[in-house]
């Protein structure tokens, strides 16, 4: 925990040498300071889905119309021209151009990477290269990955080093969750029996949305990404109880799906109703989880930030309404961040146990 | 970016990332601590069951105890009664002892004293004929003399052996 606090306060500083010396490091490829136009008029809807998208630099914060923000990876892979690696810091220049790649800003690609002709015009033959940039919300996800090896490796050696000593520290912490995920979560949805095999999947997912959850509750770097708020990433998620749940699904498990038991016979000859009924609810199962997750996440980030624009909104009217709204903004803020802390648990716990309740129905022995 | 097209960059990078989290989470963190949890909860119901045997080890033991320290006490109690019993016997006996030595010594003080008269009785006779004789011869003597002297002295005689 100590060296998590350290961390944290070793960043802040290096934020703040950096604002201290933010003319000399502009173009320089640790932190890119790139100047704002004077046109500053507030637009809510920019401000919102720019902060529950996703994003190929990571802005930290901004200060006298200078934006302060990490430079990430761009990977793209081009038909034309291959593979191409560099950093989002690139995009910076006058054009906004690098490679004969830009970032558009309007349009049909808006907010996509877009590859351009020689003459500096969208290629209409392959307009988009496939993007895998590493972008805020990639590097976010890997970030949580880092946290959770590190929290749990370190409670881990623990267990090993001292067998049946009474838990500490973070191990405490931890410990009541991994117990309340194995006799809430694992037993009664998938049975005494079987539990254990699935306990790795089931706990690496709650915690994995859970911490992924609170850390976008954190406002300043290194949280702040909208990570489980992202389809992309709650498809991911869904994708792995998919293969987790078809891959151990048992002999039970597919032939109730061909052939329903209970249901009448015409249901299911000469028109396959039900197990084209079945068939669909296999897919719709993980769906479902990918939904509820990324519907919940993104609806609290932006019923906050809603709040916060407020404040903005009845300032571009009158600049003493923007004092009027700010504390209320920032009570409902303040409520829904504390709302949201209760949804993080509820969504990793909610996630992992429709994910065990699925896995114990494809395993189950016996109707 | 839209909203709800998912971005199959990021679903990569998730998707990897996530594998290798379960991997290295499922080799060197979960099997370590669900087995310390199994372990830790054996032992704890192992110390449970140990605690258990040993409180009934401590009743049972307390139990042979309280048996024990009863059957001590009876046998106390009887040893107690046994003696006083025999106290009581042995007063009476010595009682008994006692008075019989006491009669038997009364006997022989009977005895003692009844001879003893006898002897007395017998020195009385013997006493008395001697007198009766040495009288005889004082009176045999004096008859030649005076016979109203003679009556007057044997009653004077008579006077001084009744006085003896």
């Amino acid at each position: 925990m100590k060296r998590f606090v350290i961390l944290v306060i070793l960043l802040t500083n290096l934020l703040v040498q950096v604002r201290a010396g933010e003319y000399s490091l502009i173009h320089s490829d640790s932190i890119v300071v790139h100047k704002e136009h004077a046109d500053t008029k507030f637009n809510a809807t920019e401000f919102i889905f720019d902060h529950i998208g996703d994003s190929f630099e990571w802005h930290i914060f901004t200060a006298n119309h200078h934006h302060y923000s990490i430079p990430l990876p761009i990977i793209l892979y081009s038909k034309n021209s291959g593979l191409h690696v560099f950093l989002s810091s690139k995009f910076h220049s006058s054009d906004g151009t690098f490679n004969g790649f830009r970032i558009e800003k309007d349009g049909k690609y808006k907010g996509k990477i877009v590859e351009l002709t020689e003459v500096g015009e969208i290629n209409n033959n392959s307009p988009l290269p496939l993007d895998f940039s590493l972008t805020k919300n990639a590097v976010t996800v890997i970030f949580v990955c880092a946290l959770l090896c590190w929290i749990f490796i370190s409670i881990a050696s623990k267990y090993k080093n001292k067998p049946n000593a009474a838990p500490t520290g973070l191990q405490n912490l931890f410990e009541p969750i991994i117990l309340f995920v194995k006799n809430e979560i694992a037993i009664p949805s998938i049975g005494e029996r079987k539990h254990i095999r699935f306990m790795p999947f089931l706990l690496t997912m709650f915690f994995f949305i859970w911490i992924s959850n609170l850390l976008g509750l954190i406002p300043i770097f290194p949280g702040g990404a909208n990570v489980t708020g992202n389809i992309a990433v709650t498809l991911g998620l869904a994708l792995f109880t998919f293969i987790v749940v078809n891959i151990n699904g048992n002999r039970h498990y597919w032939k109730d799906i061909v052939n329903a038991p209970g249901v009448p016979w015409f249901l299911k000859l000469p028109i396959p109703i039900m197990p084209l009924v079945e068939l669909m609810g296999i897919f719709i199962k993980p769906f479902v989880l990918m939904v509820r997750l990324f519907a919940n996440i993104l609806a609290g980030h932006m019923v906050a930030i809603v709040f916060m624009s407020l404040i903005f909104i009845f300032a571009a009217m009158k600049v003493w309404l923007g004092y009027v709204a700010a504390p209320i903004s920032i009570l409902f803020s303040v409520f829904m961040t504390v709302l949201e802390l209760l949804v993080a648990l509820i969504q990793a716990y909610v996630f992992t146990l429709l994910s065990a309740i699925y896995i114990g129905m494809a395993t189950a022995e016996h109707h | 970016m839209g909203l709800v097209t998912p971005d199959y960059g990021l679903l990569f990078w998730t998707m990897l990332s996530f594998s290798i989290l379960l991997f290295i989470l499922r080799k060197f963190a979960w099997k370590p601590i669900l087995l310390g949890l199994k372990s830790r909860e054996e032992s704890i119901a192992k110390a449970l069951k140990q605690a258990d045997e040993a409180r009934a080890e401590l009743t049972r033991i307390q139990e042979s105890n309280r048996v024990l320290a009863e059957k001590a006490r009876l046998e106390r109690e009887r040893d107690f009664q046994e003696a006083k019993a025999f106290r009581e016997k042995l007063i009476e006996e010595a009682k008994e002892e006692a008075r019989a030595e006491s009669q038997k010594m009364i006997e022989k003080a009977r005895e003692i004293i009844k001879q003893e008269k006898e002897a007395a009785k017998k020195e009385l006779y013997v006493t008395v004929a001697s007198l009766a004789l040495e009288l005889s011869e004082k009176i045999l003597r004096k008859q030649f003399t005076d016979t109203e002297k003679q009556t007057d002295y044997i009653n004077e005689l008579l006077k001084e052996m009744s006085k003896n």
